[in-house]
């Protein structure tokens, strides 16, 4: 489980960096940390290649759990087993929980100012404009993609449609668009 | 705060239920918060209708993944547990940061657990057939719930014609993404300011 990712051009060198990297990662995600793992550990560490960030993605997705959190071990367990784990793990919760329990003992004072609510609201319209702008740079990796870019694309729109618009059940939608997409791409690979 | 008597046995159910709920979590924590609300709220009146709301609007608004609303949570139980059994401020902080592991705890053990082993046995078997299909297969799904997830945030703007300025902000930030150089904290920080000034 030490073998480093195959296309990526760089690693972690020691679970100390994981932990500093995935701390980093989780104080600067509000409301969420998808739209910063994507570009600090594709963009500017070069951990991953955007394939691989996908295919990791996916599988973090689809197994319990918080997401991200799935994501640091996994990457934290490829790179050093269970010690890289925990360090990815511990960055991702330890100081990120430090700070909200600091913060509700701080909050109850301030709860009804409006300048509040209008920042709450800011970062908000920030956040939907870089998660959308990741979601058209992820879309450019489904080109390579062994159904084809036309296929790719539809069932991406369709999941979009599906959750974003229709909001039927996540589990539903892996279980029917998921076990299409994997279907049909099992019968691509055919040997 | 609701003072509530909280016996070990009522802690140990609060342990058993994170534990349960973790392997249900797919697809994120926050898609359990309903049942959350049911079980901590209207079963067992552990917290507050108004204790629980907080939690989640405070941990969406700070840094870090979603999943910290249910130490928030533990932490509000932690409160309670001590008002009931009238502790002083010193102790009552130690019932408070209790609450929150034992929640945070509960959650993480078994997926984590999970998570590792499914992924080590994925990893030694990646040449299969079989798993390469399902990882690559599942690539535009991914990328179709990341859009969805845009989608999603964006639809708290409300109307385009009153709320423009929210909507040409999420534009130039779905823009901006794609100059790599630029820090997303100044992103973020812009965003505050101009909500915090009233002009979103």
């Amino acid at each position: 489980m030490t073998s480093p990712p195959s296309a990526a051009a760089a690693r972690p060198e020691s679970p100390r960096a994981l932990f500093v990297a995935f701390t980093g990662l989780a104080l600067q995600g509000f409301g969420g940390v998808l739209a910063v793992v994507q570009r600090e550990l594709v963009e500017r560490r070069r951990w991953l290649t955007n394939e691989e960030f996908i295919e990791d993605w996916a599988v973090a997705q689809v197994m319990p759990g918080p997401n991200v959190v799935n994501l640091a071990l996994m990457i934290g367990d490829r790179h050093f087993g269970l010690r890289g784990a925990a360090a990815a793990l511990a960055g991702m919760l330890a100081v990120p929980t430090l700070l909200l329990l600091a913060l509700a003992a701080l909050y109850a004072g301030f709860a009804d100012h409006p300048a509040m609510a209008g920042a709450l609201r800011g970062m908000g319209a920030v956040a939907a404009g870089l998660i959308g702008g990741m979601a058209l740079k992820l879309a450019a990796a489904l080109r390579q993609h062994p159904l084809g870019w036309p296929i790719a694309g539809a069932l991406a729109i369709l999941t979009a449609l599906a959750v974003g618009g229709l909001r039927v059940p996540l589990p539903w939608v892996m279980l029917a668009l998921g076990g299409a997409a994997c279907g049909l791409t099992w019968r691509r690979l055919a040997p | 705060m609701t003072p509530l008597a909280l016996e070990w046995t009522g802690w140990l159910q609060l342990f058993g239920y994170y534990l349960g709920l973790s392997l249900l979590s797919v697809g994120g924590a926050i898609s359990t918060a309903p049942d959350m609300h049911r079980i901590l709220v209207s079963e067992h009146g552990w917290i507050s209708d108004p204790q629980f709301a907080a939690s989640i609007a405070l941990a969406q608004a700070a840094p870090g993944p979603n999943v910290l609303f249910i130490a928030l949570l533990g932490w509000n139980v932690g409160l309670n547990a001590a008002a009931g059994a009238g502790a002083g401020s010193g102790a009552t902080w130690g019932w408070a940061l209790a609450g929150a592991a034992v929640c945070m705890l509960g959650i993480m053990l078994p997926s984590t657990t999970l998570t590792l082993l499914a992924t080590r046995w994925a990893h030694r078997n990646r040449q299969r057939r079989a798993v390469r299909a399902f990882r690559l297969g599942l690539a535009p799904i991914v990328v179709g719930l990341v859009a969805a997830t845009a989608w999603v945030l964006g639809r708290a703007h409300g109307v385009a014609a009153s709320d423009w300025p929210l909507w040409l902000l999420s534009g130039a930030c779905g823009l901006l993404v794609w100059r790599p150089r630029l820090h997303l904290l100044w992103l973020l920080g812009a965003g505050a300011a101009l909500g915090a000034a009233g002009w979103g």
